[in-house]
């Protein structure tokens, strides 16, 4: 079977641009959650966010590009330039058919959007960007990441919630499967703007508590739901043969498994997380004795806390694996969050270490999980369990190793 | 033995008529359901036409409960899940839920209602902050697309893999072609899939309107679709939904099933060339057109019908006309094309599993249905687009193409399964 490994991240989080920003950051537990700037939050009840600081698109992208992106867009774009960079693949390196581009997405272009609908109200259609008409929808990313590096094999978007940041790799990995030699995959995600923000609210899921340090506590007796973030992780999954064209290429991991799960409707099923995980297990072909790691989806809601925690339980036994959800320093991410997670635990066997959860006082006792709280833990990291959550009903998991 | 994919069932949402069986009458009549836009007050804009279904979710047997929380595409998506799960014979509940999956196609999600909850929220977007205190419950469900396939999964009750593929105006190809490569892999036995879009809003009309890409044939809204016609002048938007049952071949088989056909070949290219443009040589979409043939083990010539993606615009029309004569070289000019935009519109990522579901049913009826309102053809365009009216065909071969914003060029290879039973 073919293999995929990582050989280049970008990464875009609220506490840190690039992989080595981000990784030190995260192992010192920096938490970047903060009150909004991005929009006055006077009127809405939630008014903290994970936002990206320090992000000039100015100083990345050429001027033509920008009346013509959404944020989310142009954090894309220079995520994926880092991860091709880190990757040290040159333009001409792979024949241009045989690079795909798979991403994530949740909203769109919300931010985009929200401007040319009020212009459209407010002003007339005469004022409408003539960008509105891919500006704002699901598949710009990856159409933009194609023209920008001139990639003509396969391009895809998924959608899938949260959730989509981890299938839009597994998706990506079916690629090399069928004949490409590289990916570029993963997501970038924003929706910090009014509109969108109304929407979040909406959802019963971003938590009431306004203090950035106690208000988004997975697994903790206190937790009242999550906080939205901005940002995620561009990567370049390839086989080892491409990579091995490039001599000194550094391979980060590899992915070893993938799943997709859906929750019925009907409350006397059993949740699909734990089957998700257990089926990436099986397509990785190892034992969950082999997995050094977990890095939680940590929903930050009791009840899926608690359903968590019990496929974890349920695969692992009682305190047998440590669990960590460095999401808890950035907020929730949307379809860039499962990618950052997939990213940090590729990270975390490469770097021989696990990163912390954060604000995490009173972790529930029942859970009987060994959470990673505070301090990173150091020492080898063969293989990390990713799994990730979108809201309704959608059930991720991942597999990934150190590449040997 | 390698997993086949096969199609056991169909349902339809389409401007024209609701169900397969209208769609068909349709489209085998050649006649067309574009008009003007009547959900809303067109008159400010460019264009003003659609192809608009004539959807009454309550006569469709939606509950009071499905209407308030669902978009209208999401709505789309139920009722021909409905039909589609009907006419595959399926008992749904006596399979195994984790071996169903879901893979759903839209391009613009929930635009209508979230457009609708803006001019609310914003009082017609005086206000930048928009006021929460308007926020209807289902407002984040409108934020993100993935709500329509949570709504189609619940319908079927798929525990195995879930998801929205949202690639533009290929979304309705991709979306099959991604429920294809599940069932080949193993990951599901049965994937319901296909498109869906409601799209029929001021914001959708508008973005088409100032990159001038729609039709501005308001006078003449029943023909105003023409594509290969030298006349031609744009695209018209449409709206609808279409629902594919996708089922491993030895599972059908097992249990005696109607197989409507096979996806043998898929294949999705990016141009890399304009997020709205394409390049007149159409070289990538003969590549997914190669590629699909290659997976399909057919050759060019095995082509009995190319279904084309038509969409009314001279750019797109001359493109894949170049993609058809690169990939099916002399074949192509024997090979019949037609488009079914020219009778139901442009229904963005609904279409392309609508243009499946009558390419399956052009091998049903051995008739291949024609492209409307091809009167004066474009000299440029020199291949056979089976104008006005249909062709009896037998087909055992079916090539369907589609190309959309973003630079997505998508190809799909639709093959007749022998013993397939009915």
């Amino acid at each position: 079977m073919t293999r995929a490994v990582v050989t280049g991240i970008g990464i875009a989080s609220p506490n840190g641009l690039g992989p080595t920003a981000y990784w030190r950051a995260t192992l010192h537990g920096e938490a970047a959650i903060k009150p909004i700037t991005r929009f006055d939050s006077a009127n809405y009840w939630a008014k903290i966010a994970g936002e990206v600081p320090g992000f000039e698109a100015g100083r990345h992208l050429q001027g033509r590009l920008l009346p013509q992106t959404d944020h989310m867009t142009r954090l894309t774009l220079v995520g994926t330039d880092w991860a091709l960079r880190g990757a040290g693949v040159q333009p001409n390196d792979i024949p241009d058919t045989d690079i795909a581009v798979i991403t994530a997405a949740t909203a769109g272009g919300y931010e985009f959007g929200q401007r040319e609908l009020q212009k459209l109200w407010h002003q007339g259609p005469e004022y409408v960007s003539a960008y509105q008409s891919f500006a704002w929808f699901y598949a710009v990313n990856t159409g933009q990441i194609s023209i920008r590096h001139g990639t003509r094999g396969p391009g895809a978007v998924v959608v899938s919630e949260q959730a989509g940041g981890i299938d839009s790799i597994g998706h990506a990995r079916r690629q090399l499967r069928k004949g490409v030699k590289l990916a570029l995959t993963g997501g970038m995600d924003s929706s910090l703007c009014p509109w969108a923000w109304v929407a979040h609210q909406a959802s019963g899921c971003l938590s009431r508590n306004n203090n950035p340090r106690r208000a988004y506590l997975p697994f903790d007796r206190d937790a009242s739901g999550y906080v939205a973030g901005e940002g995620g992780a561009i990567m370049v999954v390839e086989t080892p043969e491409s990579a091995a064209e490039r001599p000194g290429t550094r391979i980060y991991g590899e992915i070893v498994g993938y799943a997709a799960t859906f929750d019925s409707r009907m409350p006397s099923r059993e949740p699909g997380l734990k089957r998700a995980a257990e089926l990436a297990l099986r397509d990785a072909g190892m034992d969950a004795s082999e997995i050094d790691v977990v890095f939680a989806d940590a929903a930050g809601i009791p009840e899926l806390d608690k359903a968590e925690a019990e496929a974890i339980k349920g695969i692992f036994g009682p305190f047998g694996v440590p669990v960590t959800a460095p999401k808890t320093m950035t907020g929730r991410l949307f379809a860039g969050g499962g990618s950052l997670d997939v990213a940090s635990a590729i990270l975390s066997i490469y770097w021989s270490a696990i990163p912390p959860t954060v604000n995490v006082e009173n972790p529930v006792p029942e859970y009987e999980l060994d959470l990673v709280m505070n301090e990173a833990r150091h020492g080898k990291v063969k293989a990390a369990l990713v799994l990730g959550r979108g809201k309704g009903g959608f059930n991720s998991a991942m597999v990934v190793r150190e590449y040997r | 033995m390698s997993r086949r994919a096969v199609i056991t069932g169909v349902g339809v949402v389409a401007p024209g008529g609701i169900g397969t069986k209208a769609y068909w009458k349709l489209l085998s009549e050649g006649r067309t359901a574009t008009r003007i836009i009547t959900h809303f007050d067109a008159s400010p804009y460019r264009s003003r036409m659609a192809g608009e279904a004539d959807f009454d979710p309550v006569r469709e047997g939606l509950s009071p409960q499905e209407i308030r929380r669902l978009d209208r595409a999401a709505q789309f998506a139920v009722v021909a899940g409905r039909e589609a799960m009907a006419d595959s014979g399926i008992e749904f509940d006596q399979l195994d839920p984790g071996r169903i999956g879901v893979s759903l196609g839209t391009a613009v999600g929930c635009t209508t209602s979230l457009e609708r909850e803006f001019i609310v929220g914003s009082d017609r977007g005086k206000y930048w902050e928009v006021d929460q205190s308007y926020a209807v419950p289902h407002l984040y469900d409108y934020f993100t697309p993935s709500s329509m396939a949570t709504e189609l999964a619940w319908t079927v009750g798929a525990e195995g893999p879930v998801s929205v593929v949202s690639t533009g105006c290929t979304s309705g190809l991709d979306s099959v072609g991604y429920a294809a490569e599940l069932i080949m892999e193993g990951s599901a036995d049965v994937v319901v899939t296909g498109g869906t879009e409601a799209p029929l809003s001021p914001i959708t009309v508008v973005c088409f309107d100032v990159i001038r890409a729609s039709s501005t044939r308001n006078d003449d809204p029943t023909t105003a679709c023409r594509p290969f016609d030298k006349t031609r002048d744009g695209l018209v938007l449409g709206e609808g939904s279409a629902i594919i049952v996708l089922e491993e071949l030895e599972h059908a088989r097992a249990r005696g099933a109607h197989i409507y056909g096979e996806v043998a070949g898929f294949a999705s290219r990016c141009n890399a060339y304009h997020m709205t443009g394409l390049h007149p040589e159409g070289i990538e979409m003969s590549d997914a057109i190669n590629i699909a043939l290659k997976q399909a083990r057919s050759d060019a010539t095995d082509v009995g019908y190319i279904n084309a993606h038509g969409s009314g615009t001279k750019q797109n029309d001359l493109h894949e006309t170049a993609a058809f004569k690169r990939s099916l070289g002399a074949h192509a000019y024997k090979t019949p094309v037609s488009g079914f935009k020219s009778m139901i519109g442009h229904s963005l990522g609904a279409i392309g599993s609508l243009e499946i579901v009558g390419s399956l049913l052009a091998f049903e009826e051995n008739l291949i249905p024609p492209t409307a309102n091809l009167h004066e053809p474009d000299p440029e365009c020199d291949l056979d687009y089976v104008p006005l009216v249909a062709r009896e065909a037998k087909v055992n071969t079916v090539l369907t193409v589609g190309s959309g914003f973003g630079g997505f060029q998508s190809a799909m290879v639709l093959k007749k399964v022998e013993g397939a039973g009915r």
